[in-house]
């Protein structure tokens, strides 16, 4: 089907851009990379009276390291964060985590900040803003504000931006020079949303795990982050550790019901099976890196 | 009951280093402009949504999905088709005559999508020596329904070994 018609504004400033969200709210869509809105459009899932397209600004791209972390603008695409070598020497698990988004030709286009605001629980850069405590920068005429982690999100495709407020930024953390990482996620074709997705970090000292995060994708209205998993901070890094910490975060972050999709049963499963293979990932790069 | 007329935009959009200057309705997808108003049909449309490939093409020098773009947002970019690979003479570049030696086209409908991704998977790879998990992977954005995907993998790896391999 094709689009519903709509009135096409195209900003040269961010500015400019808040201004007219600031003065049409609820009638305006943000276009940055189109590649969650366009299909929503193409199906007239979304049907906004003004697209205000960010492509035309001049002073909202690029990837810059920040206060231990790393920034990236409204019109950074996927892609350049995924070759961003700046990213990837502060925060390995960037770029790990967007070999996972759709396939090139979608990251090429699409945005980071944007891909975080469209608020899909399915999604891998809204877990990974999740697990690791991403802070979003909301702005509207009244101002800014930040948004941690799991606050950005409130609902399947909702955030707990305001009408008038467009993500202006998004800041991940580094990770510490010794810490281990990994990104997995099972679809059953690739490049598909995946069914579950896994994201963690651990750090050890020694066999023991001294810090651990992990968050899901595909289990619930938003994208989760365990606090079960603190319960493997203290504990030996091995199999029969991530295993039992896998089978209580499966009954933590699992709230879906079953769907057409899959059973609630099965993404437990997923979710046992996908988390001990993030664990045992992190572990065995944590000890990479602790060896560099 | 009047209908408001819809919005219309003067764009000025270079396919494979033509200019292509006219007015258009601000919802009129890219897909739709590169085969309506520039005449050219090589780019299909099949599900407009993102998903299969076949709409796949260059804009500003980056493979994107030409469903997933409205031409207002390609006012002054440059796009490239499948109808830009060939030389002016009609020559296969060597892509496009590895496909036509491995059979890698039935009905050809994806075709275009294909040759446009690997394009880029290619020249941002410059290798001789892919193996077959990497070009499975390099052409998972793009659907075919007819061939299998065996001989189009074929095809790539035949294509990356005469374009890079080492002189005998």
């Amino acid at each position: 089907m094709k689009p519903a018609a709509f009135t096409y504004m195209r900003p040269e400033t961010i500015s400019e851009a808040v201004a007219i969200r600031g003065e049409y709210g609820y009638d305006t869509a943000i276009l940055a990379g189109g590649q969650s809105l366009i299909p929503m459009m193409n199906f007239r899932l979304a049907r906004p009276e003004i697209v205000i397209d960010l492509g035309g600004t001049t002073d909202a791209r690029g990837v810059i390291e920040r206060g231990g972390g790393v920034a990236v603008a409204p019109m950074t695409r996927q892609r350049d964060l995924e070759v961003s070598d700046i990213a990837h020497q502060n925060n390995p698990l960037i770029r790990e985590t967007l070999r996972h988004v759709a396939h090139a030709v979608v990251r090429n286009r699409g945005t980071v900040c944007g891909s975080i605001a469209h608020a899909d629980a399915s999604a891998e850069q809204p877990t990974l803003f999740v697990t690791i405590d991403g802070v979003a920068t909301a702005t509207s005429p009244r101002g800014s504000r930040t948004i941690t982690g799991g606050e950005l999100f409130s609902f399947h495709l909702t955030s707990t931006l305001e009408p008038d407020e467009i993500v202006t930024e998004v800041w991940f953390p580094g990770l510490a020079s010794d810490e281990g990482y990994a990104f997995t996620e099972f679809a059953r074709r690739h490049g598909d949303y995946a069914l579950v997705g896994a994201c963690a970090t651990m750090r050890l000292d020694g066999d023991t795990v001294t810090s651990v995060r992990v968050g899901c994708s595909g289990v619930a209205p938003t994208p989760a982050r365990s606090v079960a998993v603190e319960q493997l901070v203290g504990q030996r890094a091995d199999q029969p550790s991530f295993t039992g910490i896998a089978a209580a975060i499966a009954e933590e972050v699992v709230e879906s019901g079953d769907d057409p999709t899959a059973s609630t049963a099965y993404r437990k499963h997923l979710v046992r099976e996908l988390v001990v293979e993030a664990l045992v990932t992190a572990n065995a790069r944590a000890n990479e890196r602790r060896a560099d | 009951m009047s209908v408001e007329p819809e919005q219309v935009v003067d764009v000025n959009i270079i396919i494979n280093g033509t200019e292509c200057a006219t007015s258009v309705p601000s919802r009129m997808l890219l897909s739709d402009f590169i085969r309506h108003e520039a005449g050219l049909t090589g780019t299909h449309v099949g599900c407009e949504h993102g998903v299969c490939g076949c709409c796949t093409v260059m804009i500003d020098g980056v493979s994107a999905r030409s469903c997933l773009a409205f031409a207002v947002q390609c006012d002054g970019s440059e796009i490239r088709t499948v109808e830009g690979l060939a030389a002016v003479d009609d020559t296969l570049n060597p892509l496009q005559q590895a496909f036509h030696e491995c059979h890698a086209l039935q009905c050809g409908f994806c075709t275009p999508g294909f040759l446009m991704a690997i394009t880029e998977f290619l020249d941002r790879n410059q290798r001789a020596d892919f193996s077959e998990t990497e070009v499975r992977e390099a052409i998972s954005g793009n659907l075919c329904r007819c061939t299998g995907y065996t001989s189009i993998v074929d095809a790539v790896l035949l294509a990356a070994k005469r374009m890079y391999g080492k002189e005998d």
